[in-house]
């Protein structure tokens, strides 16, 4: 089972508190232009699915209740970052030179 | 290679079985190839057969990071059935099950195909309604499945406990008879054995680290770690890995793997004679031929390559059948292992051409891709030879998901495939 620190409860707790919400920083696009259906198709359904760190979003559902965002390691499950909503992303080499 | 049969097993048997030709070589790799076939699952192995087969292309490699048949289709459940809800999914699994049918005779090789029943159980009102319409919606595409009242399924399988008190109470089931298990090493082995005798290259621990496009965008070959192998044509069959193969050749793909786990008790005596199905507490079981108890348990919520999964999926799965079967509340596990699986929003296959001339793919298979196994892989043979779709796997596109003409089993089917 996954620990994973929630940064608003600043607490690191097993994976069944959280609920797993998809690859993070996936912007919808502006609908006051006219959007594209390749456009929507890339919003709704094109996913990174990358094999090492991946972005992505959980829930602390039995928790806080609150969205946060995190960088995990597909290969090793590892996490090297949990942060808040609007936060900005963190660069991945910065999150690579600290975890050595 | 030698021609199993009662006569060859009979001579080898009398010569001490010390004369028995290996069943495919383990072969090089030649600077080009008609067509290369990345993964060398049963998808993949069975495309490079029926390329040789019926379309008369034995210039072929089949490459794989690993050996033959140690991803998804050396992981799975080995469970085959065809009551897709949509017409689409009907005829594309059904196909399938036709080849299913006589695929040891013609691959000379037992895959021990067992039409031993696929139960699916009802535990509440929308389970029976839902199965219900796909029972109606299977005959009218020709498909078997019929409805089984709860003292009926209990008949079909005794272990079965259908009493009024149980935590999940069993309302009726429906049962596909055709459907059953098959033994899933066989497949690969057989489909590559078959292949390499028309002469089809299988190259094992060999892992593709790019798709190579000449200046016109078609595609000219693949770097591997043993160099770059040219290619008129190259289709990826990579399952979880097709994302990373893909991207490669500046494809982007509408996927996601999981880890899905699955589970084996010690092997007991003949108990359980079909497979059961409950989609609602999400438990799937089955009995080999060895005796143990084959489990399938579901997909972890995070997407990942760890091949691993966490333990509380086990646990919960478990947990489930031994509600549904208290005779096997004292079995002891003794695996566990996971896979990686390549999911669709639509939790439909990916299956035809892309963007890219002469590039197909193979994908999207999710949590059930080894039922299909001989069905896509007729397809994906006949995508590649023709360079147009088959009827069959014409509605699986990439181009759904921009046109929005999903295939939506994932609500049809709401978890386990």
């Amino acid at each position: 089972m996954l620990l994973i620190h929630c940064p608003y409860c600043a607490q690191t707790l097993p994976e069944l508190e959280f609920t797993y919400a998809g690859e993070a920083h996936i912007a919808r696009p502006d609908a006051s232009s006219p959007v594209s259906d390749e456009e929507w198709r890339n919003f709704l359904f094109i996913r990174t699915n990358v094999k090492g760190p991946h972005y992505e979003r959980w829930r602390h559902s039995h928790g806080c209740g609150r969205f946060f965002n995190a960088v995990r390691d597909t290969v090793s499950d590892r996490f090297l970052i949990t942060y808040k909503a609007g936060e900005k992303r963190p660069e991945l080499s910065d999150l690579l030179e600290k975890s050595k | 290679m030698t021609h199993f049969s009662a006569l060859s097993l009979l001579k080898n048997a009398l010569t001490g079985n010390k004369n028995w030709a290996p069943q495919w070589p383990d072969s090089q790799p030649k600077a080009e190839y008609d067509v290369i076939i990345v993964g060398a699952g049963g998808h993949g192995l069975g495309a490079a057969y029926y390329l040789a087969k019926e379309h008369g292309i034995t210039n072929v490699a089949v490459i794989d990071k690993g050996w033959l048949g140690g991803g998804n289709t050396g992981r799975n459940t080995t469970i085959i059935r065809s009551n897709y809800l949509y017409d689409e999914s009907a005829r594309l699994y059904d196909h399938a099950l036709d080849l299913w049918d006589g695929l040891s005779q013609d691959l000379n090789y037992n895959v021990m195909y067992s039409k031993r029943g696929v139960l699916m159980l009802a535990h509440n009102v929308h389970d029976v309604q839902s199965f219900k319409r796909h029972i109606h919606s299977n005959r009218l595409n020709g498909v078997d499945n019929r409805w089984l009242s709860a003292q009926e399924a209990r008949e079909f399988c005794p272990p079965l406990d259908i009493s009024p008190t149980a935590r999940f109470p069993v309302l009726g089931a429906a049962l596909q008879n055709r459907a059953g298990t098959a033994r899933h090493d066989a497949v690969a082995w057989g489909y590559a054995r078959a292949a390499a005798m028309r002469g089809v290259d299988i190259i094992q621990n060999c892992p593709v680290t790019a798709i190579r496009r000449g200046p016109d965008g078609h595609v000219t070959g693949v770097e591997t770690a043993r160099g770059f192998i040219g290619a008129k044509k190259v289709a990826v069959s990579a399952a979880g890995h097709t994302s990373v193969v893909m991207d490669t050749a500046g494809v982007r793909l509408p996927l996601e793997s999981y880890p899905l786990q699955a589970l084996v008790s010690e092997p007991v005596k003949p108990v359980l004679p079909c497979v059961v199905m409950s989609n609602t507490v999400h438990a799937y079981i089955s009995q080999s031929d060895k005796g143990e108890l084959v489990i399938g348990s579901g997909t972890d919520q995070y997407t990942s390559y760890s091949q691993r999964g966490g333990l509380p999926l086990i646990e919960h799965t478990v947990a489930a059948i031994c509600e549904i079967f208290p005779i096997f509340n004292r079995m002891r596990m003794l695996r566990k292992w996971g896979g990686i699986v390549d999911v669709t929003p639509d939790r439909s296959a990916i299956l035809g051409k892309t963007p890219v001339p002469g590039l197909y793919v193979n994908c999207g298979w999710g949590t059930g891709g080894f039922k299909a196994t001989p069905g896509a892989a007729h397809m994906l043979a006949w995508t590649v030879a023709k360079d147009e779709p088959h009827a069959i796997n014409a509605p699986f596109t990439l181009e759904r998901f921009g046109t929005g003409r999903l295939i939506d089993e994932a609500a049809a089917a709401a978890v386990a495939h």
